[in-house]
Order: structure tokens, then C-alpha cells, then sequence
């Protein structure tokens, strides 16, 4: 399917040592163009520092991460974020107190064109606050009446759609999602999932990081299995079942041959 | 688990229920509301509302009991005045308790400011403009110094400016030598010093300049905290500072500029001082720090960070000054003053509380 494209980001030899524990160890990944691509991996396996490698929350030691074929070295969160990689962080991110709007333009708000915007810095609430609604329309989350209200006072469901809505208008190469359902129940992680394959029907290929192997098996294209700081295999979902997954992750089982050259 | 050999597409067995779930997922107000939690609500939307109901209710109380000596355009604007200087070091201070921090400083950086001015314009022989921008660069100093103690040090902001407030009213005693400057040396030497102590009519109504600079400075305060990016980025950096910086706010870099920018508003009320009490006394404005806190506490700002507003701080100030000026026309004790003082703070502290406990 997917791959005969040209990946859109490509990890290579990926080292990073705290002190004496290598969290790292020669780590490989591939995300290809419109995929959802699940990570999975025991605690400790090194998900973490993968994904932390890849979206900018940490420098590695050493390897090299190409975007579009271009080699790149992200010091911060931002500077990803500038390249296009957009991350829905565990925590989400978000302001409680501000609005709906203004957490999801938070640190690239728009200003008024001309004197106003140049000279006295003024916000264009107006255009931010029909960007912001435009979005959440899109992605069918426009029960959320009130663009302006604080994001406290939202769901822990809504607030993940606030802040996947955040990561699918921002993200032009890629968005990474950690642990999107970890904290929401039955009814509202389902509709994370439909979110989560509506990002994905807008073309922008995702990165999934979780626990939860029923969702990792539901929406995932290919599955990633790291296992102590490396990548072990990349399975097809469709291939194998959920305990196959487990025995990999987990070292109970030795992954076939093929998948460990993918 | 195990029994599955193929893709799982829909959902999952267990989750084939939810077709018959209510369909309202991501609806608002699905309940109505009692009449309180509307109220909270709206509390919750406009912090500034609770201290401009109390200081409307104050003032029609203190118009009832003391009558048309209170409830005039001179005693209105009287207090007016006499909140001016709390007020511009409260909008200070409100900036800085909105990113979860406290300034003790103010009040010492105010001061020593002030006197830094004097100082300049009556012994160096500097010309009054002059001495004024190096009272507010000592000002900005002062302010900076302890953003970055705070930002880039990461020590607590209560224990730093705990003690670059003793450190600050030290250098302010030693380098004026306790020396009082005159208000009749002011007038012939250096008049620009007192210039916000100037006034004009309109009416009964007495307006000095340093009322008319308390409210130019919260317009902007309040301009730049609603309608700018940086307003903004101070409400985020006080709620949730882990959230603001992965957000791509640079959270040390607005501290510093937050305590920075407090130093020199701060060094603007020195200033304003010097007009009010006419001379330039190291002795003046020592309670300011704490006077700023209850302002911006009775104001609905909390202390947590993240909520509040400039209004609210103004109005927590003028319903102090109501307070002090109400009673003492009344006739009672001042205690009476320090006393109902009190009460509020611990009211808007408990209002605060229950704000924030807001539930959709």
C-alpha cells in the first residue's frame, strides 16, 4: 500500500543515554505519507524517547532523522512544530482558564492586519475564533457551542478534541498523539478514534503511542514494536493477533524474519 | 484478546452498545442550571464583576449611613487620590500574581525609585527629564534582577522578593542617608517631580494627574492582558506553565519580562509619589507592598495564577479607599478600617474558591 511512497520522516541509528541507562539503542523509524503508524513497547521500552527524539523534547546522541529526505536537527518542541510535526501531548497541553480559541492559537496567535496588529500588537479574535471553529466543524466537533468559553469548563473528551483539533490545523507533515485515549471512557475514546481516522482521511499521517491493543489494533496501519530501546519489528495488524503483539513486545516470542527488515 | 486473527474494523464487541447511547456526546448545558451555579458561571466569565458589586454596595452603604459629606464629587474623587498610588503598584502587582508569582518588592523598588529621582535632580545638578528615566532604569533594574533570580534561577518568587524587598529598603535608607528632600526645594529645583501631583477641576470633582496616570495605566495593562498574544501568554505561563511552554510560550523569557515590566510600573508610582506627598521622603509608601496584595486579592485575582484581571484590581483598591474614607468620615476607630480590611480578603478569597470549582 503505502509503501511504495518515499517516507515523510525516516529515523536512523537513534542513541540517547541518561547517564548510564540508554534509553535508545540504535533505534530505526519509518512513518509513511497518510498512515496511522501505533507504537507500542513495554514500559521502559524507549516509546518515549523515541517519540520525544522525533517532535523535539529531546535531543538525541546520536543518528540521523530526515524530513522529506532532509536531514534535521529540532532543539525544542517548537522548532518541530514549525516544521510541521504537531504532537497531542499525554497532558494535552492546554490552557485551563484561557478559551477554547485561544489555547488552540496559544504561542501563534494571529494579529490584525495594519496599525493595529503591527504597531499595537492587537489580536484578531474574530479571524482566530472562526479558524479555531472551522476546525472543530471539520472534524465534527461543533457541539461545542461556545468557541469562547474556558477549556475547564469542557470534558476530558472535549479537551482531547480541543487539543487534536490544535494538532490537525497546525500539522502539515505529521501529527504524533501520545496516549490519546489512556484517560477517557469507553463512549468518549471512540470518538477520539473517529477523530483520530478523520485526521487521518485529511491526509496527515499520524503517529499513534499506546497501551490500549484493541484501539492499536482498530485504527493502525502498520504497528511499530519497540523493545529494549530499539525497534524490534514493524507488523501488519492485519497479519497478526493482539496476543502475536504481545509475545513480540514483551520478548515471549521471536518476531518472523520479514518484519524485522520492514 | 487472543482469539482475534484478523483487523478489528467498527467497534469493538463491547463498545456495540453504544449505538443505543445517548446521542448528546459533546452537547453543552444538557442541564439546566440552578439559579447559583448560573451566577458562578457568570462569575466565572467576568472575575471583575464580584469587587464592582461590592464596591457599588459599599459606596451606596457609606452614602446612606454618612450622607451627602460621603456622597459627593470632592470625597468620591478624594478617594480617588488617595488609591491612586496603590493602584498603579496594584496593576504591577496583578501582572505578576497572574503568572502564580508574588512581588513583596514593590513597594521598596517604588521608593527607592523615587528617591533615586530626587536624589539625581537635586544633588547631581541633572536636569528633572533625566533624573526621572534614571529612576525608571532603576526601576527596570530592580525588577529584572529579580526575574532573574526567579526565571533563570528558578528559586520561589516569595522567598526571592522577601529578600530583595529588605535588600532594596536598605540601599534605598543607605543611599539617601535618610534625607527627606523638601517640597519647597522640589518646586524651585526640579517641578517636573511633582507633576503628577497637579490637578484640575471638573465640578466638585478634583482629578490630580496621578489619578488621571493610575487610568491611563490600567487601560493599557488591560489592552495589552485581553487583546495582545503576550496578554495572553501571562495567563497561560500563571495557569499552567508545563502546558504554556510545550504550547511554544517561552515561560523564563516572560517572567523575566513580567517582573522587569512590574520594576518599572512600579518606578512610574515613585514618581506619581513624589507628587502626592509633594516631597521625597525614603520613609514613604512602606506598606505598599501589602496594600497591592489586597487589592489584587479583594479584586478577584487569584493567587494561584491564571485568573483575574486589572479591573478588579482597581476596584479592590477603591473599595479600600471607600472603606478607610467611609468609616473615618463616620466617625469610628480606624481599627474598624484594618478590621473590615480583613474581611474582605478572606471573602474574595473564599468567592475565588468557589469559582473555581465551576463545573460544566
Amino acid at each position: 500500500m503505502t509503501q511504495a511512497q518515499d517516507p515523510i520522516l525516516t529515523a536512523r541509528g537513534l542513541v540517547k543515554r541518561y547517564g548510564r541507562v540508554t534509553a535508545l539503542d540504535n533505534a530505526d523509524f519509518d512513518l509513511y505519507p497518510g498512515e496511522i503508524l501505533a507504537v507500542i513497547g513495554d514500559n521502559g521500552a524507549g516509546k518515549s524517547s523515541l517519540i520525544k527524539a522525533i517532535s523535539g523534547a529531546v535531543t538525541p546522541d546520536e543518528g540521523e532523522i530526515r524530513l522529506d529526505g532532509k536531514p534535521i536537527a529540532f532543539k525544542s518542541p517548537m522548532e518541530a512544530r514549525e516544521a510541521g510535526i504537531e504532537t497531542v501531548y499525554q497532558n494535552l497541553a492546554l490552557s485551563p482558564a484561557l478559551s477554547i480559541a485561544d489555547n488552540m492559537f496559544l504561542g501563534r496567535e494571529i494579529r490584525k492586519p495594519g496599525f493595529l496588529g503591527q504597531w499595537l500588537r492587537m489580536l484578531d479574535r474574530p479571524a482566530m475564533e472562526k479558524r479555531a471553529r472551522d476546525k472543530l466543524t471539520e472534524l465534527g466537533l461543533m457541539t461545542i457551542q461556545n468557541i469562547s468559553q474556558a477549556v475547564e469548563t469542557l470534558s476530558g473528551g472535549q479537551r482531547q478534541g480541543v487539543a487534536v483539533a490544535r494538532a490537525a490545523a497546525f500539522g502539515s507533515k505529521m501529527v504524533i498523539m501520545d496516549e490519546p485515549t489512556a484517560a477517557l471512557g469507553v463512549k468518549e475514546s471512540r470518538r477520539v478514534l473517529e477523530l483520530i481516522l478523520d485526521v487521518k482521511k485529511r491526509g496527515l499521517p499520524i503517529v499513534l503511542i499506546s497501551h490500549n491493543m484493541p484501539h492499536v489494533f482498530e485504527v493502525a496501519d502498520r504497528i511499530h514494536i519497540h523493545r529494549l530501546g530499539r525497534r524490534l519489528a514493524v507488523i501488519d495488524p492485519k497479519q497478526y493477533t493482539m496476543s502475536d503483539a504481545v509475545a513480540f513486545m514483551t520478548g515471549a516470542k521471536a518476531p518472523p524474519e520479514a518484519t524485522m527488515a520492514a | 484478546m487472543s482469539v482475534e486473527t484478523t483487523k478489528v474494523s467498527g467497534p469493538q464487541e463491547f463498545e456495540k452498545t453504544l449505538a443505543a447511547s445517548d446521542t448528546s456526546v459533546a452537547s453543552f448545558d444538557t442541564h439546566s442550571r440552578t439559579a447559583l451555579e448560573s451566577i458562578q458561571h457568570r462569575l466565572h466569565k467576568s472575575p471583575a464583576m464580584v469587587p464592582l458589586i461590592i464596591l457599588l454596595l459599599s459606596v451606596i452603604l457609606f452614602a446612606i449611613v454618612v450622607g451627602g459629606r460621603f456622597f459627593s464629587p470632592f470625597t468620591l474623587t478624594l478617594i480617588l487620590q488617595q488609591v491612586a498610588i496603590t493602584g498603579m503598584v496594584g496593576i504591577a502587582q496583578t501582572l505578576v500574581v497572574l503568572t502564580a508569582g508574588i512581588d513583596l518588592s514593590v513597594g521598596a523598588i517604588m521608593v527607592l525609585s523615587s528617591v533615586v529621582m530626587g536624589q539625581f535632580a537635586m544633588h547631581y545638578g541633572v536636569p528633572a527629564p533625566v533624573a526621572v528615566a534614571v529612576g525608571l532604569l532603576v526601576g527596570a533594574l530592580c525588577g529584572f534582577i529579580n526575574g532573574v533570580l526567579i526565571a533563570r534561577v528558578k528559586l520561589p518568587p516569595f522567598i526571592v522578593t522577601l529578600g530583595t524587598w529588605s535588600i532594596y529598603a536598605a540601599i534605598n535608607f543607605i543611599y539617601s542617608g535618610n534625607e527627606t528632600i523638601r517640597s519647597q526645594d522640589l518646586e524651585t529645583t526640579a517641578p517636573l517631580l511633582q507633576f503628577f501631583g497637579g490637578s484640575f477641576k471638573v465640578g466638585g470633582a478634583v482629578f490630580t494627574y496621578g489619578v488621571l496616570l493610575m487610568l491611563i495605566l490600567a487601560a493599557i495593562a488591560w489592552y495589552v492582558l485581553n487583546h495582545t498574544a503576550w496578554g495572553r501568554h501571562v495567563y497561560a505561563v500563571g495557569d499552567d506553565p508545563e502546558a504554556a511552554e510545550l504550547s511554544g510560550v517561552r515561560v523564563d523569557r516572560m517572567l523575566l519580562a513580567v517582573y522587569t515590566l512590574t520594576g518599572i510600573i512600579c518606578a512610574i508610582a515613585g514618581w506619581a509619589l513624589i507628587g502626592r506627598i509633594g516631597s521625597v521622603s525614603p520613609q514613604a509608601g512602606q506598606f505598599e507592598n501589602i496594600n497591592s496584595i489586597t487589592a489584587v486579592v479583594i479584586g478577584g485575582t487569584s493567587l494561584f495564577g491564571g485568573r483575574g484581571s486589572i479591573l478588579g484590581t482597581i476596584f479592590g483598591a477603591l473599595i479600600v479607599g471607600v472603606f478607610a474614607l467611609g468609616l473615618r468620615l463616620w466617625g469610628t476607630d480606624p481599627q474598624w478600617t484594618q478590621l473590615s480590611v480583613g474581611a474582605l480578603i478572606i471573602v474574595a478569597v473564599g468567592i475565588d474558591q468557589w469559582i473555581r470549582k465551576i463545573s460544566a
